[in-house]
């Protein structure tokens, strides 16, 4: 009886987090969901309808090859970059210098990244002007760094880096005795990738592909710094919905875009949970 | 033996490789920003002008000051709700592991942007009780940071024992205050430090929720600015990378110590 009291007194405890989180969480998302198919407490599918017009689908088809573009090179390059940190001394100062630009490129970067291109590849970027000045071909006319292309070029810089922080736990947990004993019974290079690495490592790698896509698909800073003109992804879509939905009959565009939001990457993100779980059976 | 030998030689020549050719493509930009900030142009008659105007610039220094005010009041606000949280659950309520976990890193699938949309009813609340300036963002930053923070915290809170350190602590007639600043806090030293630097890593490098909320941070006014003045936009962003580039590489010594603990 008394072990049922302290029970309930001590989940009391829990009460300040739990109330914090609903507050700004689980209300803001559920609000989402009611809101893009209530209306003034009536029930209309106007805004789901307006998913699936063709223009918007457009707009979700190229937030999708965006994400699925810079989560594959950022997949593959990120991991190429992380087995070759992996190799080197644990506490050693190129590790802890890969792995901190890494974090701040990954999870800083946003607005500032976007700067970074403009003062690269954009009119009159660094690269624009020598190659202007060495080659005579100019890249900074057709304005495509502030177009999807652009977008891609300017991802990738932050799709690798998070790659390379989100691989390397896995390829750590790769024990060099595994290695030992594939030498031992006389594997080769190739044979020892082929059964051992690549069958270990593959759910991993996927998963974080998968990461890197929900990453790219949420992602929102980079594109409203660089994009001026038109809302030619998701996010700004939102975004940009979210500014008119003063407009009669836009009230709950905004609601559905990030209702649509949330359902593909709540997929995408647990399916890298799954694959997550399988790799940690032998990570620890 | 010799096959080992030629193996870890290979593996330093293709680290070598590929770290200079993709560390060459990273340092590009950087050195770009870095020309550009520095041309000469009308905007910029010398050298270090860009630079300079960070600091006379009023909308900047003011968006500075509020980003940096940010940073510091979701840290805190970060820690007091969530040191408290997870050291109860391990102490009392084991069954919430789980779910204290799960909400934790639900940020990480509820982007931004969408948290943006149906925040809007809950901040006009803060708005009318708290305030109505930009420190409100403090609210829904402290919900961004939950992810990166709970895994720090975690991290540090698996690695000592909470339940025989607070019940020696009570038993001494400790408060819960007390054992929480006092016993659990000074142990955990360097997950705290690491949690606390993400969420300012995090908070300075934030956008959507300023942006769309309408409040002016540090990376809401270098956009603007990129508008107007394109070399001290570049210039901010170049400091603002290199400012927590050089947090999170201390910030790497930080956690290594506690790695380094962890395996004893």
């Amino acid at each position: 009886m008394s072990s049922s009291r302290t029970g309930i007194g001590a989940s009391l405890g829990l009460a300040p987090f739990l109330v914090y989180v609903t507050l700004f969480l689980i209300i803001p998302t559920v609000i989402v969901a009611i809101g893009s198919v209530f209306v003034d407490g009536a029930f209309t599918s106007d805004a789901l309808e307006a998913l699936v017009e063709p223009s918007m689908l457009t707009v979700t088809w190229r937030t999708v090859l965006l994400s699925l573009a810079t989560a594959v090179i950022g997949a593959v390059v990120g991991a190429l970059v992380a087995y070759v940190v992996a190799t080197a001394n644990p506490t050693g100062l190129l590790r802890r210098l890969v792995t901190s630009v890494c974090g701040v490129l990954a999870q800083f970067g946003g607005v500032t990244l976007a700067f970074a291109f403009i003062a690269t590849v954009g009119q009159r970027g660094f690269v624009t002007e020598w190659l202007q000045d060495n080659s005579g071909i100019n890249i900074g006319d057709s304005l495509w760094l502030y177009s999807l292309k652009g977008l891609v070029l300017v991802y990738t810089y932050f799709q690798i880096p998070l790659m390379v922080i989100v691989f390397l736990p896995a390829l750590d947990g790769i024990r060099p005795q595994w290695r030992e004993a594939a030498d031992n019974l006389g594997a080769s290079n190739w044979q020892y990738w082929r059964h051992v690495g690549v069958p270990l490592l593959f759910p991993s790698f996927l998963g974080c592909t998968l990461l890197l896509f929900a990453n790219a698909f949420a992602a929102y800073a980079t594109a409203a710094a660089l994009v001026n003109q038109g809302s030619p992804i998701l996010a700004l879509q939102i975004a940009s919905a979210l500014g008119n939905e003063v407009l009669l009959g836009h009230e709950n565009v905004a609601y559905a875009l990030a209702l649509e939001m949330i359902v593909i990457v709540a997929l995408v993100m647990s399916a890298y949970a799954l694959l997550q779980r399988r790799t940690s059976a032998w990570l620890r | 033996m010799s096959t080992a030998t030629a193996r870890r030689r290979n593996q330093v020549l293709l680290r070598w490789v590929v770290l200079g050719v993709v560390g060459l493509l990273f340092f590009l930009p950087l050195l770009s920003m870095y020309q550009f900030a520095t041309r000469i142009s009308s905007q910029n008659p010398s050298k270090w002008d860009a630079f300079r105007a960070i600091a006379n610039d009023p909308q900047l220094t003011a968006a500075i000051k509020t980003s940096l005010e940010l940073c510091a009041l979701t840290a805190v606000g970060m820690l007091v709700l969530l040191l408290p949280t997870m050291v109860w659950v391990r102490l009392k309520v084991p069954w919430a592991t789980r779910l204290v976990e799960f909400l934790c890193l639900l940020p990480l699938t509820i982007p931004a942007i969408v948290i943006v949309v149906g925040i809007t009813n809950v901040q006009s609340w803060v708005y009318y009780l708290v305030t109505d300036g930009p420190l409100s963002l403090t609210f829904p930053y402290i919900i961004l940071v939950l992810p990166y923070c709970y895994r720090a915290l975690d991290a540090g809170l698996s690695s000592i024992d909470v339940i025989t350190l607070s019940e020696a602590a009570r038993s001494l007639g400790a408060s819960w205050f007390t054992v929480i600043t006092r016993v659990i806090m000074p142990n955990i030293t360097s997950a705290v430090l690491s949690a606390a630097f993400l969420a300012v890593a995090l908070v300075l490098g934030e956008f959507t929720f300023a942006s769309l909320l309408l409040f002016e941070n540090l990376q809401v006014v270098i956009a603007a600015l990129g508008l107007t003045n394109a070399p001290v936009s570049v210039a901010v962003s170049l400091a603002s990378l290199a400012f927590a580039a050089v947090l999170l590489f201390l910030l790497s010594f930080v956690g290594g110590r506690r790695q380094g603990r962890e395996a004893v």
